[in-house]
């Protein structure tokens, strides 16, 4: 079953990963994208009926901090590699219009 | 006949939880910092950082679940919702969509005279977001990341509330169960408490739910009444005339009173939910909920129980007082000292509120201890003050928690047992007004005031004002 | 005396011994860095005035006694996605051109509190995204034993300079292969060790549930002594493991007797370059002529490893990589309208085309719709594959298996086709899904002279097993440990 891949499903995934791709790239990432769901899509001829999705491969539980203050002031740190700043603030577009 | 339309609402409410460090990171949670001094790799999503997570949140979490009857997920996980804004500094937030710590629970609420069990979806854990300061001269934003991290329990309800009074109602039962486990301050202005109400309307009588909306940006209980009046008003004008009602975010503005919507193209609202691989699941084993159990303090309608059976005051009165952890803690401990839970009932509802809401004061903050009260109440008991010098006290109490009894002491308040001293003055003040007295004398009742307020201040009000009063009748009698 | 030759055991007690300084061990190596970069490249950023210093620093403490360590005053490369405080670190990418973070991975602390210096950052596939090192925003790096083709990846920087004598050994990382792989290609040893061993705080996250960082040396020996430095159960990475058992210099023992090796027949197929495939039986034959038991078997699911990986680390890394918008550090883009416009312009201008496909991938198999089909398939088939694992380790000790399919490509054979290119993971991937350790051990050369390295999988926390299978077959070469000249 050959993948076949919109433009509009591709605007709709630059939505999501801020991506916006040039033309060519927007053809080569469609090609290339269905051709790997295709590959991925051999997948399904594997029965996973009844097994658990595995997200962690070991079965390490519980791994906790305690509830203490161990950071000082970290601004300058924070802000060293700040392409823009103002005020002690990373500065950006403004997000409320 | 007009239709008839009934109003779902539904509620997501966060609320801050009252750890010292943040969710992932040992920073404080503390607020008043310059912006990003409460902040380090983990919680600015430095590249290579990786978040631990603070156990206190899991207690926290599993108290507020078992206060709220939920059933706790003992293996429990956190998942990756992303979205990219500014305030997010990894454009993921660390939630718990597949197995949140906490499911099908219920509270109980009442409105007027009827009780109702609102549903608890569920209830999970998650990080808050840094803060967006807007600057309108050059349009641009600031971020401060010193509240990016700090830990949130959102409890997400079922449509069950019809009614705004049926919001705050439950809004306010929330609040009371969390500030009394100590989860949470709960204070709606400052954002430790936020809800998003979710609200569809429906011809009555129909079983079918509409479709629909989220409210945000709601940051007092009026906002949220006038919310839910002006977005039910909203939808059903729509449906009146013959229009859908789109399942969409609306962020309120309480000046305008009317919500915008908050849809953009860029806004895609899909959050590729999966489990966060930076952290391991929780397990949460009998043990370890039996311990929170036996922690847990007695909560907002177990005290109120209690309060009816063991001291006489007024049922008005308890229900008051326990609507504050902050002040049920002070009655029950100043009760205790002084063995006069109605006198101390009585500062607490007189005074007390009165103070609180000269001042605008929530009964949180309150400053004075129970001890303090405690003497204050046994100062007036035993008669080493009036109630007027009592009042004065209190109010410098209030202001300062200063200790009474020193404070009677030096400022020299107590009332003058000194009999002599009494008789010496009171001889004065009737030499002094003759035809006061002579009034008195003759008939004219009222003239005793006048001679016992100027025995008062010449006592500069140390004298109880009962014991002038007899004294005088017996001189003038 | 040639102190790029030397390995980084003799190097280091050479030091321990005054017989050679820091400084001269630093000063030689930035010799051949400078003789060898024009042509290889393997470096991003070359720290010369930082190293120096620290080499004197570091001599300082030796002659104090306040450092004993067997590698105390020996170069270091560090693959360019390791957090460095206040040495630019790159992944290999435009978007982070100018990153110079504030504080240092603790795998890479680890080595300085053991007196390690650092002669710079290398060169690496973008964001470790590929398995030629071609990638990198900072060009190519090229394979010291023919300039003409390419080191492997995403380590590439990594193995070219421990191969070219311009570090004595260096860290990776390996999320599907990215250490075994390149090192393979450049005929040096490298350890993938078990998920959990050592920390990930401080490394650039490309699959956080996949990624390790390791060793990459010039025998089995060397690698063994930075394991065993830098693996720590660390308290900032919650899926760090506490092992107990780290001294993995331990297992250095010349002996076989009565391992048992499992040849799984799905690895040995078509697909697989018979030079390699008859360099590899032949290793596997030495370790049988030396007390081995070897056998054949079927481990099964193998053609399911590559599609399951790729859905999970694109998955993973579209996610991990949204940090990078412009906002905080790195790369944010001239002009833009409004924010939506920022982020787009900076991350389509900061990052390159294989990390594109990579996030774009991602995003779709986890949008609305798609999740069940494809993200929780990948992790139930993870599942099934560890499942034939934890199978096939109840009868063997280790697998035997290829690196790679081939031995290193010509520049620009491998970008054109990217799905014929995530084929060449088939024999690494698994152990990444897995969590497994495994090593890359050099076992000879084709016909072009190219090297061929073979893999050992050992079942997790077993990294002796596999270090001491290594180190016996490495016993019998002569050209153990020569690198590339």
């Amino acid at each position: 079953m050959a993948n076949k891949i919109s433009d509009e499903t591709m605007e709709y995934v630059g939505i999501l990963a801020k991506l916006r791709l040039s033309d060519e790239e927007k053809e080569n990432a469609k090609s290339d994208m269905e051709k790997m769901l295709d590959y991925i899509d051999t997948l399904n001829e594997l029965d996973t009926t009844g097994v658990e999705p595995m997200s962690h491969v070991f079965p390490v539980n519980n791994v906790f901090r305690e509830d203490i203050v161990e950071n000082g002031d970290g601004s300058e740190d924070t802000l060293a590699n700040a392409p823009l700043k103002k005020e002690q603030g990373f500065k950006v577009p403004k997000t409320i219009g | 006949m007009a239709k008839q339309y009934e109003t779902v609402i539904g509620l997501e409410v966060h609320v801050e939880l009252a750890t010292k460090t943040k969710i992932f990171c040992s920073c404080s949670t503390s607020f008043g910092g310059a912006p990003n001094t409460h902040t380090c790799p983990v919680c600015t999503g430095m590249p290579g950082s990786l978040p631990v997570l603070n156990k206190q949140v899991v207690e926290y979490a599993i108290a507020i679940g078992l206060a709220a009857n939920c059933e706790i997920t003992r293996m429990c996980k956190f998942d990756r919702k992303n979205y990219f804004y500014p305030d997010n500094p990894q454009n993921y937030q660390i939630s718990q969509l597949y197995l949140p710590i906490a499911r099908n629970g219920y509270v109980e609420i009442e409105t007027g005279d009827t009780k109702k069990k609102v549903r608890i979806h569920e209830m999970h854990m998650e990080e808050d977001a840094g803060k967006l300061v807007h600057d309108e001269w050059d349009d641009t934003s600031i971020v401060d990341y010193n509240r990016s991290g700090v830990p949130l329990v959102e409890i997400v309800s079922e449509p069950d509330m019809r009614s705004a009074d049926e919001v705050l109602a439950y809004l306010e039962k929330l609040r009371l169960i969390i500030q009394y486990l100590g989860a949470s301050d709960c204070k709606l202005q400052e954002g430790s408490m936020r809800a998003d109400v979710n609200l569809s309307v429906r011809e009555m009588g129909s079983g079918k739910l509409g479709t629909r909306t989220e409210m945000k940006n709601l940051n007092s209980f009026k906002a949220i009444a006038r919310a839910i009046e002006g977005e039910r008003q909203r939808q059903i004008e729509l449906l009146e005339e013959g229009r859908a009602v789109v399942q969409e975010t609306r962020r309120w503005d309480d000046n305008k009173e009317y919500s915008y919507a908050m849809r953009s193209k860029e806004d895609a609202q899909d959050y590729r939910y999966f489990p966060e691989p930076d952290l391991v699941p929780i397990v949460i084993d009998e043990a370890w909920i039996e311990k929170i159990k036996m922690m847990q303090p007695e909560l907002r309608d177990e005290k109120l129980a209690r309060y009816k059976k063991e001291y006489d005051i007024p049922e008005y009165d308890a229900r008051i007082i326990t609507e504050s952890k902050r002040m049920a803690d002070i009655f029950e401990k100043a009760a205790a000292i002084c063995n006069n839970p109605k006198k101390v009932s009585n500062w607490l509802m007189v005074e007390t509120l009165r103070l609180l809401k000269e001042s605008g004061m929530e009964p949180e903050g309150i400053r004075f201890s129970p001890e303090n009260l405690a003497k204050l109440v046994k100062l007036t008991d035993s008669g080493d003050i009036n109630s007027s010098v009592a009042k004065q006290v209190f109010v410098k109490m209030f202001e300062e928690n200063i200790d009474p009894e020193s404070y009677v002491k030096e400022h020299g308040l107590s009332t003058v047992s000194d009999e002599g001293e009494l008789l010496a003055v009171l001889e004065q003040v009737i030499a002094d007004n003759p035809q006061a007295a002579a009034d008195y004398k003759n008939g004219k009742e009222k003239a005793l005031g006048a001679l016992v307020g100027q025995t008062m201040k010449a006592m500069r009000g140390k004298a109880d004002p009962g014991q002038v009063n007899r004294r005088l009748k017996e001189l003038l009698g | 005396m040639d102190i790029c030759s030397m390995t980084a055991l003799e190097l280091g007690k050479k030091i321990q011994q005054k017989e050679i300084s820091a400084v001269e061990a630093v000063k030689a190596a930035l010799e051949c860095i400078e003789d060898r970069e024009p042509e290889i490249n393997s470096f991003v950023t070359v720290d010369a005035e930082g190293a120096l210093k620290r080499a004197e620093e570091v001599q300082k403490s030796i002659e104090e006694g306040t450092i004993v360590s067997p590698l105390a005053g020996v170069p270091v490369g560090i693959k360019d996605n390791m957090c460095t405080k206040g040495l630019l670190t790159t992944c290999g990418s435009k978007i982070l051109k100018n990153f110079k973070p504030t504080f240092t991975a603790e795998a890479v602390r680890n080595l300085e509190r053991a007196g390690a210096v650092i002669v710079g950052k290398t060169n690496m596939d973008e964001f470790a995204m590929g398995s030629t090192t071609e990638t990198s925003y900072y060009g190519e790096t090229r394979n010291p034993w023919n300039p003409a083709h390419v080191p492997g990846g995403s380590s590439g920087g990594s193995c070219a300079a421990v191969a070219a004598g311009e570090c004595t050994y260096a860290l990776g990382s390996d999320t599907g292969g990215s250490i075994r792989q390149p090192s393979s290609f450049c005929g040096v040893v490298g350890i993938k060790p078990t998920y959990g061993t050592v920390s990930r705080y401080g490394l650039i996250a490309y699959g956080s549930s996949l990624d390790q960082i390791g060793p990459v040396g010039k025998n089995v020996a060397d690698c063994a002594a930075v394991l065993e430095i830098i693996a720590s159960h660390d308290k900032k990475d919650s899926t760090s493991i506490d092992r107990k058992d780290y001294d993995f210099t331990s297992a250095l023992v010349d002996d076989v007797k009565g391992m048992r090796i499992g040849i799984p027949r799905d690895y040995f197929l078509e697909g697989l370059d018979c030079e390699v495939k008859e360099n590899i039986l032949n290793a596997v034959k030495v370790l049988e002529d030396k007390g081995a038991v070897v056998e054949e078997f079927d481990l099964s699911l193998v053609q399911y490893a590559i599609p399951a990986y790729y859905v999970i680390a694109s998955a993973e890394a579209s996610s991990n990589l949204s940090r990078f918008d412009g906002v905080k550090y790195g790369y944010r883009t001239e002009t833009y309208e409004g924010l939506h416009d920022m982020y787009k312009k900076t991350r389509s201008e900061g990052f390159g085309a294989e990390v594109k496909r990579r996030i774009m991938l991602g995003s779709f198999v986890l949008s609305s719709g798609y999740y069940d089909a494809y993200y929780l398939k990948a992790l139930r088939t993870k599942a099934l594959i560890k499942k034939a694992f934890d199978s096939a380790f109840e009868t063997y000790d280790m697998i035997a298996a290829p690196a790679a399919p081939a031995t290193a490509p010509r520049l620009g054979e491998s970008l054109s086709d990217p799905l014929k290119m995530y084929l060449g993971d088939i024999y690494t991937i698994s152990a990444n899904l897995a969590g497994l350790p495994g090593i890359s051990v050099p076992v000879g050369t084709d016909s072009l002279g190219l090297p061929i390295g073979m893999q050992l999988i050992g079942n997790c926390f077993e990294e002796k097993k596999i270090i001491r299978a290594a180190y016996a077959y490495e016993q019998t070469r002569a050209d153990a440990g020569k690198g590339a000249d």
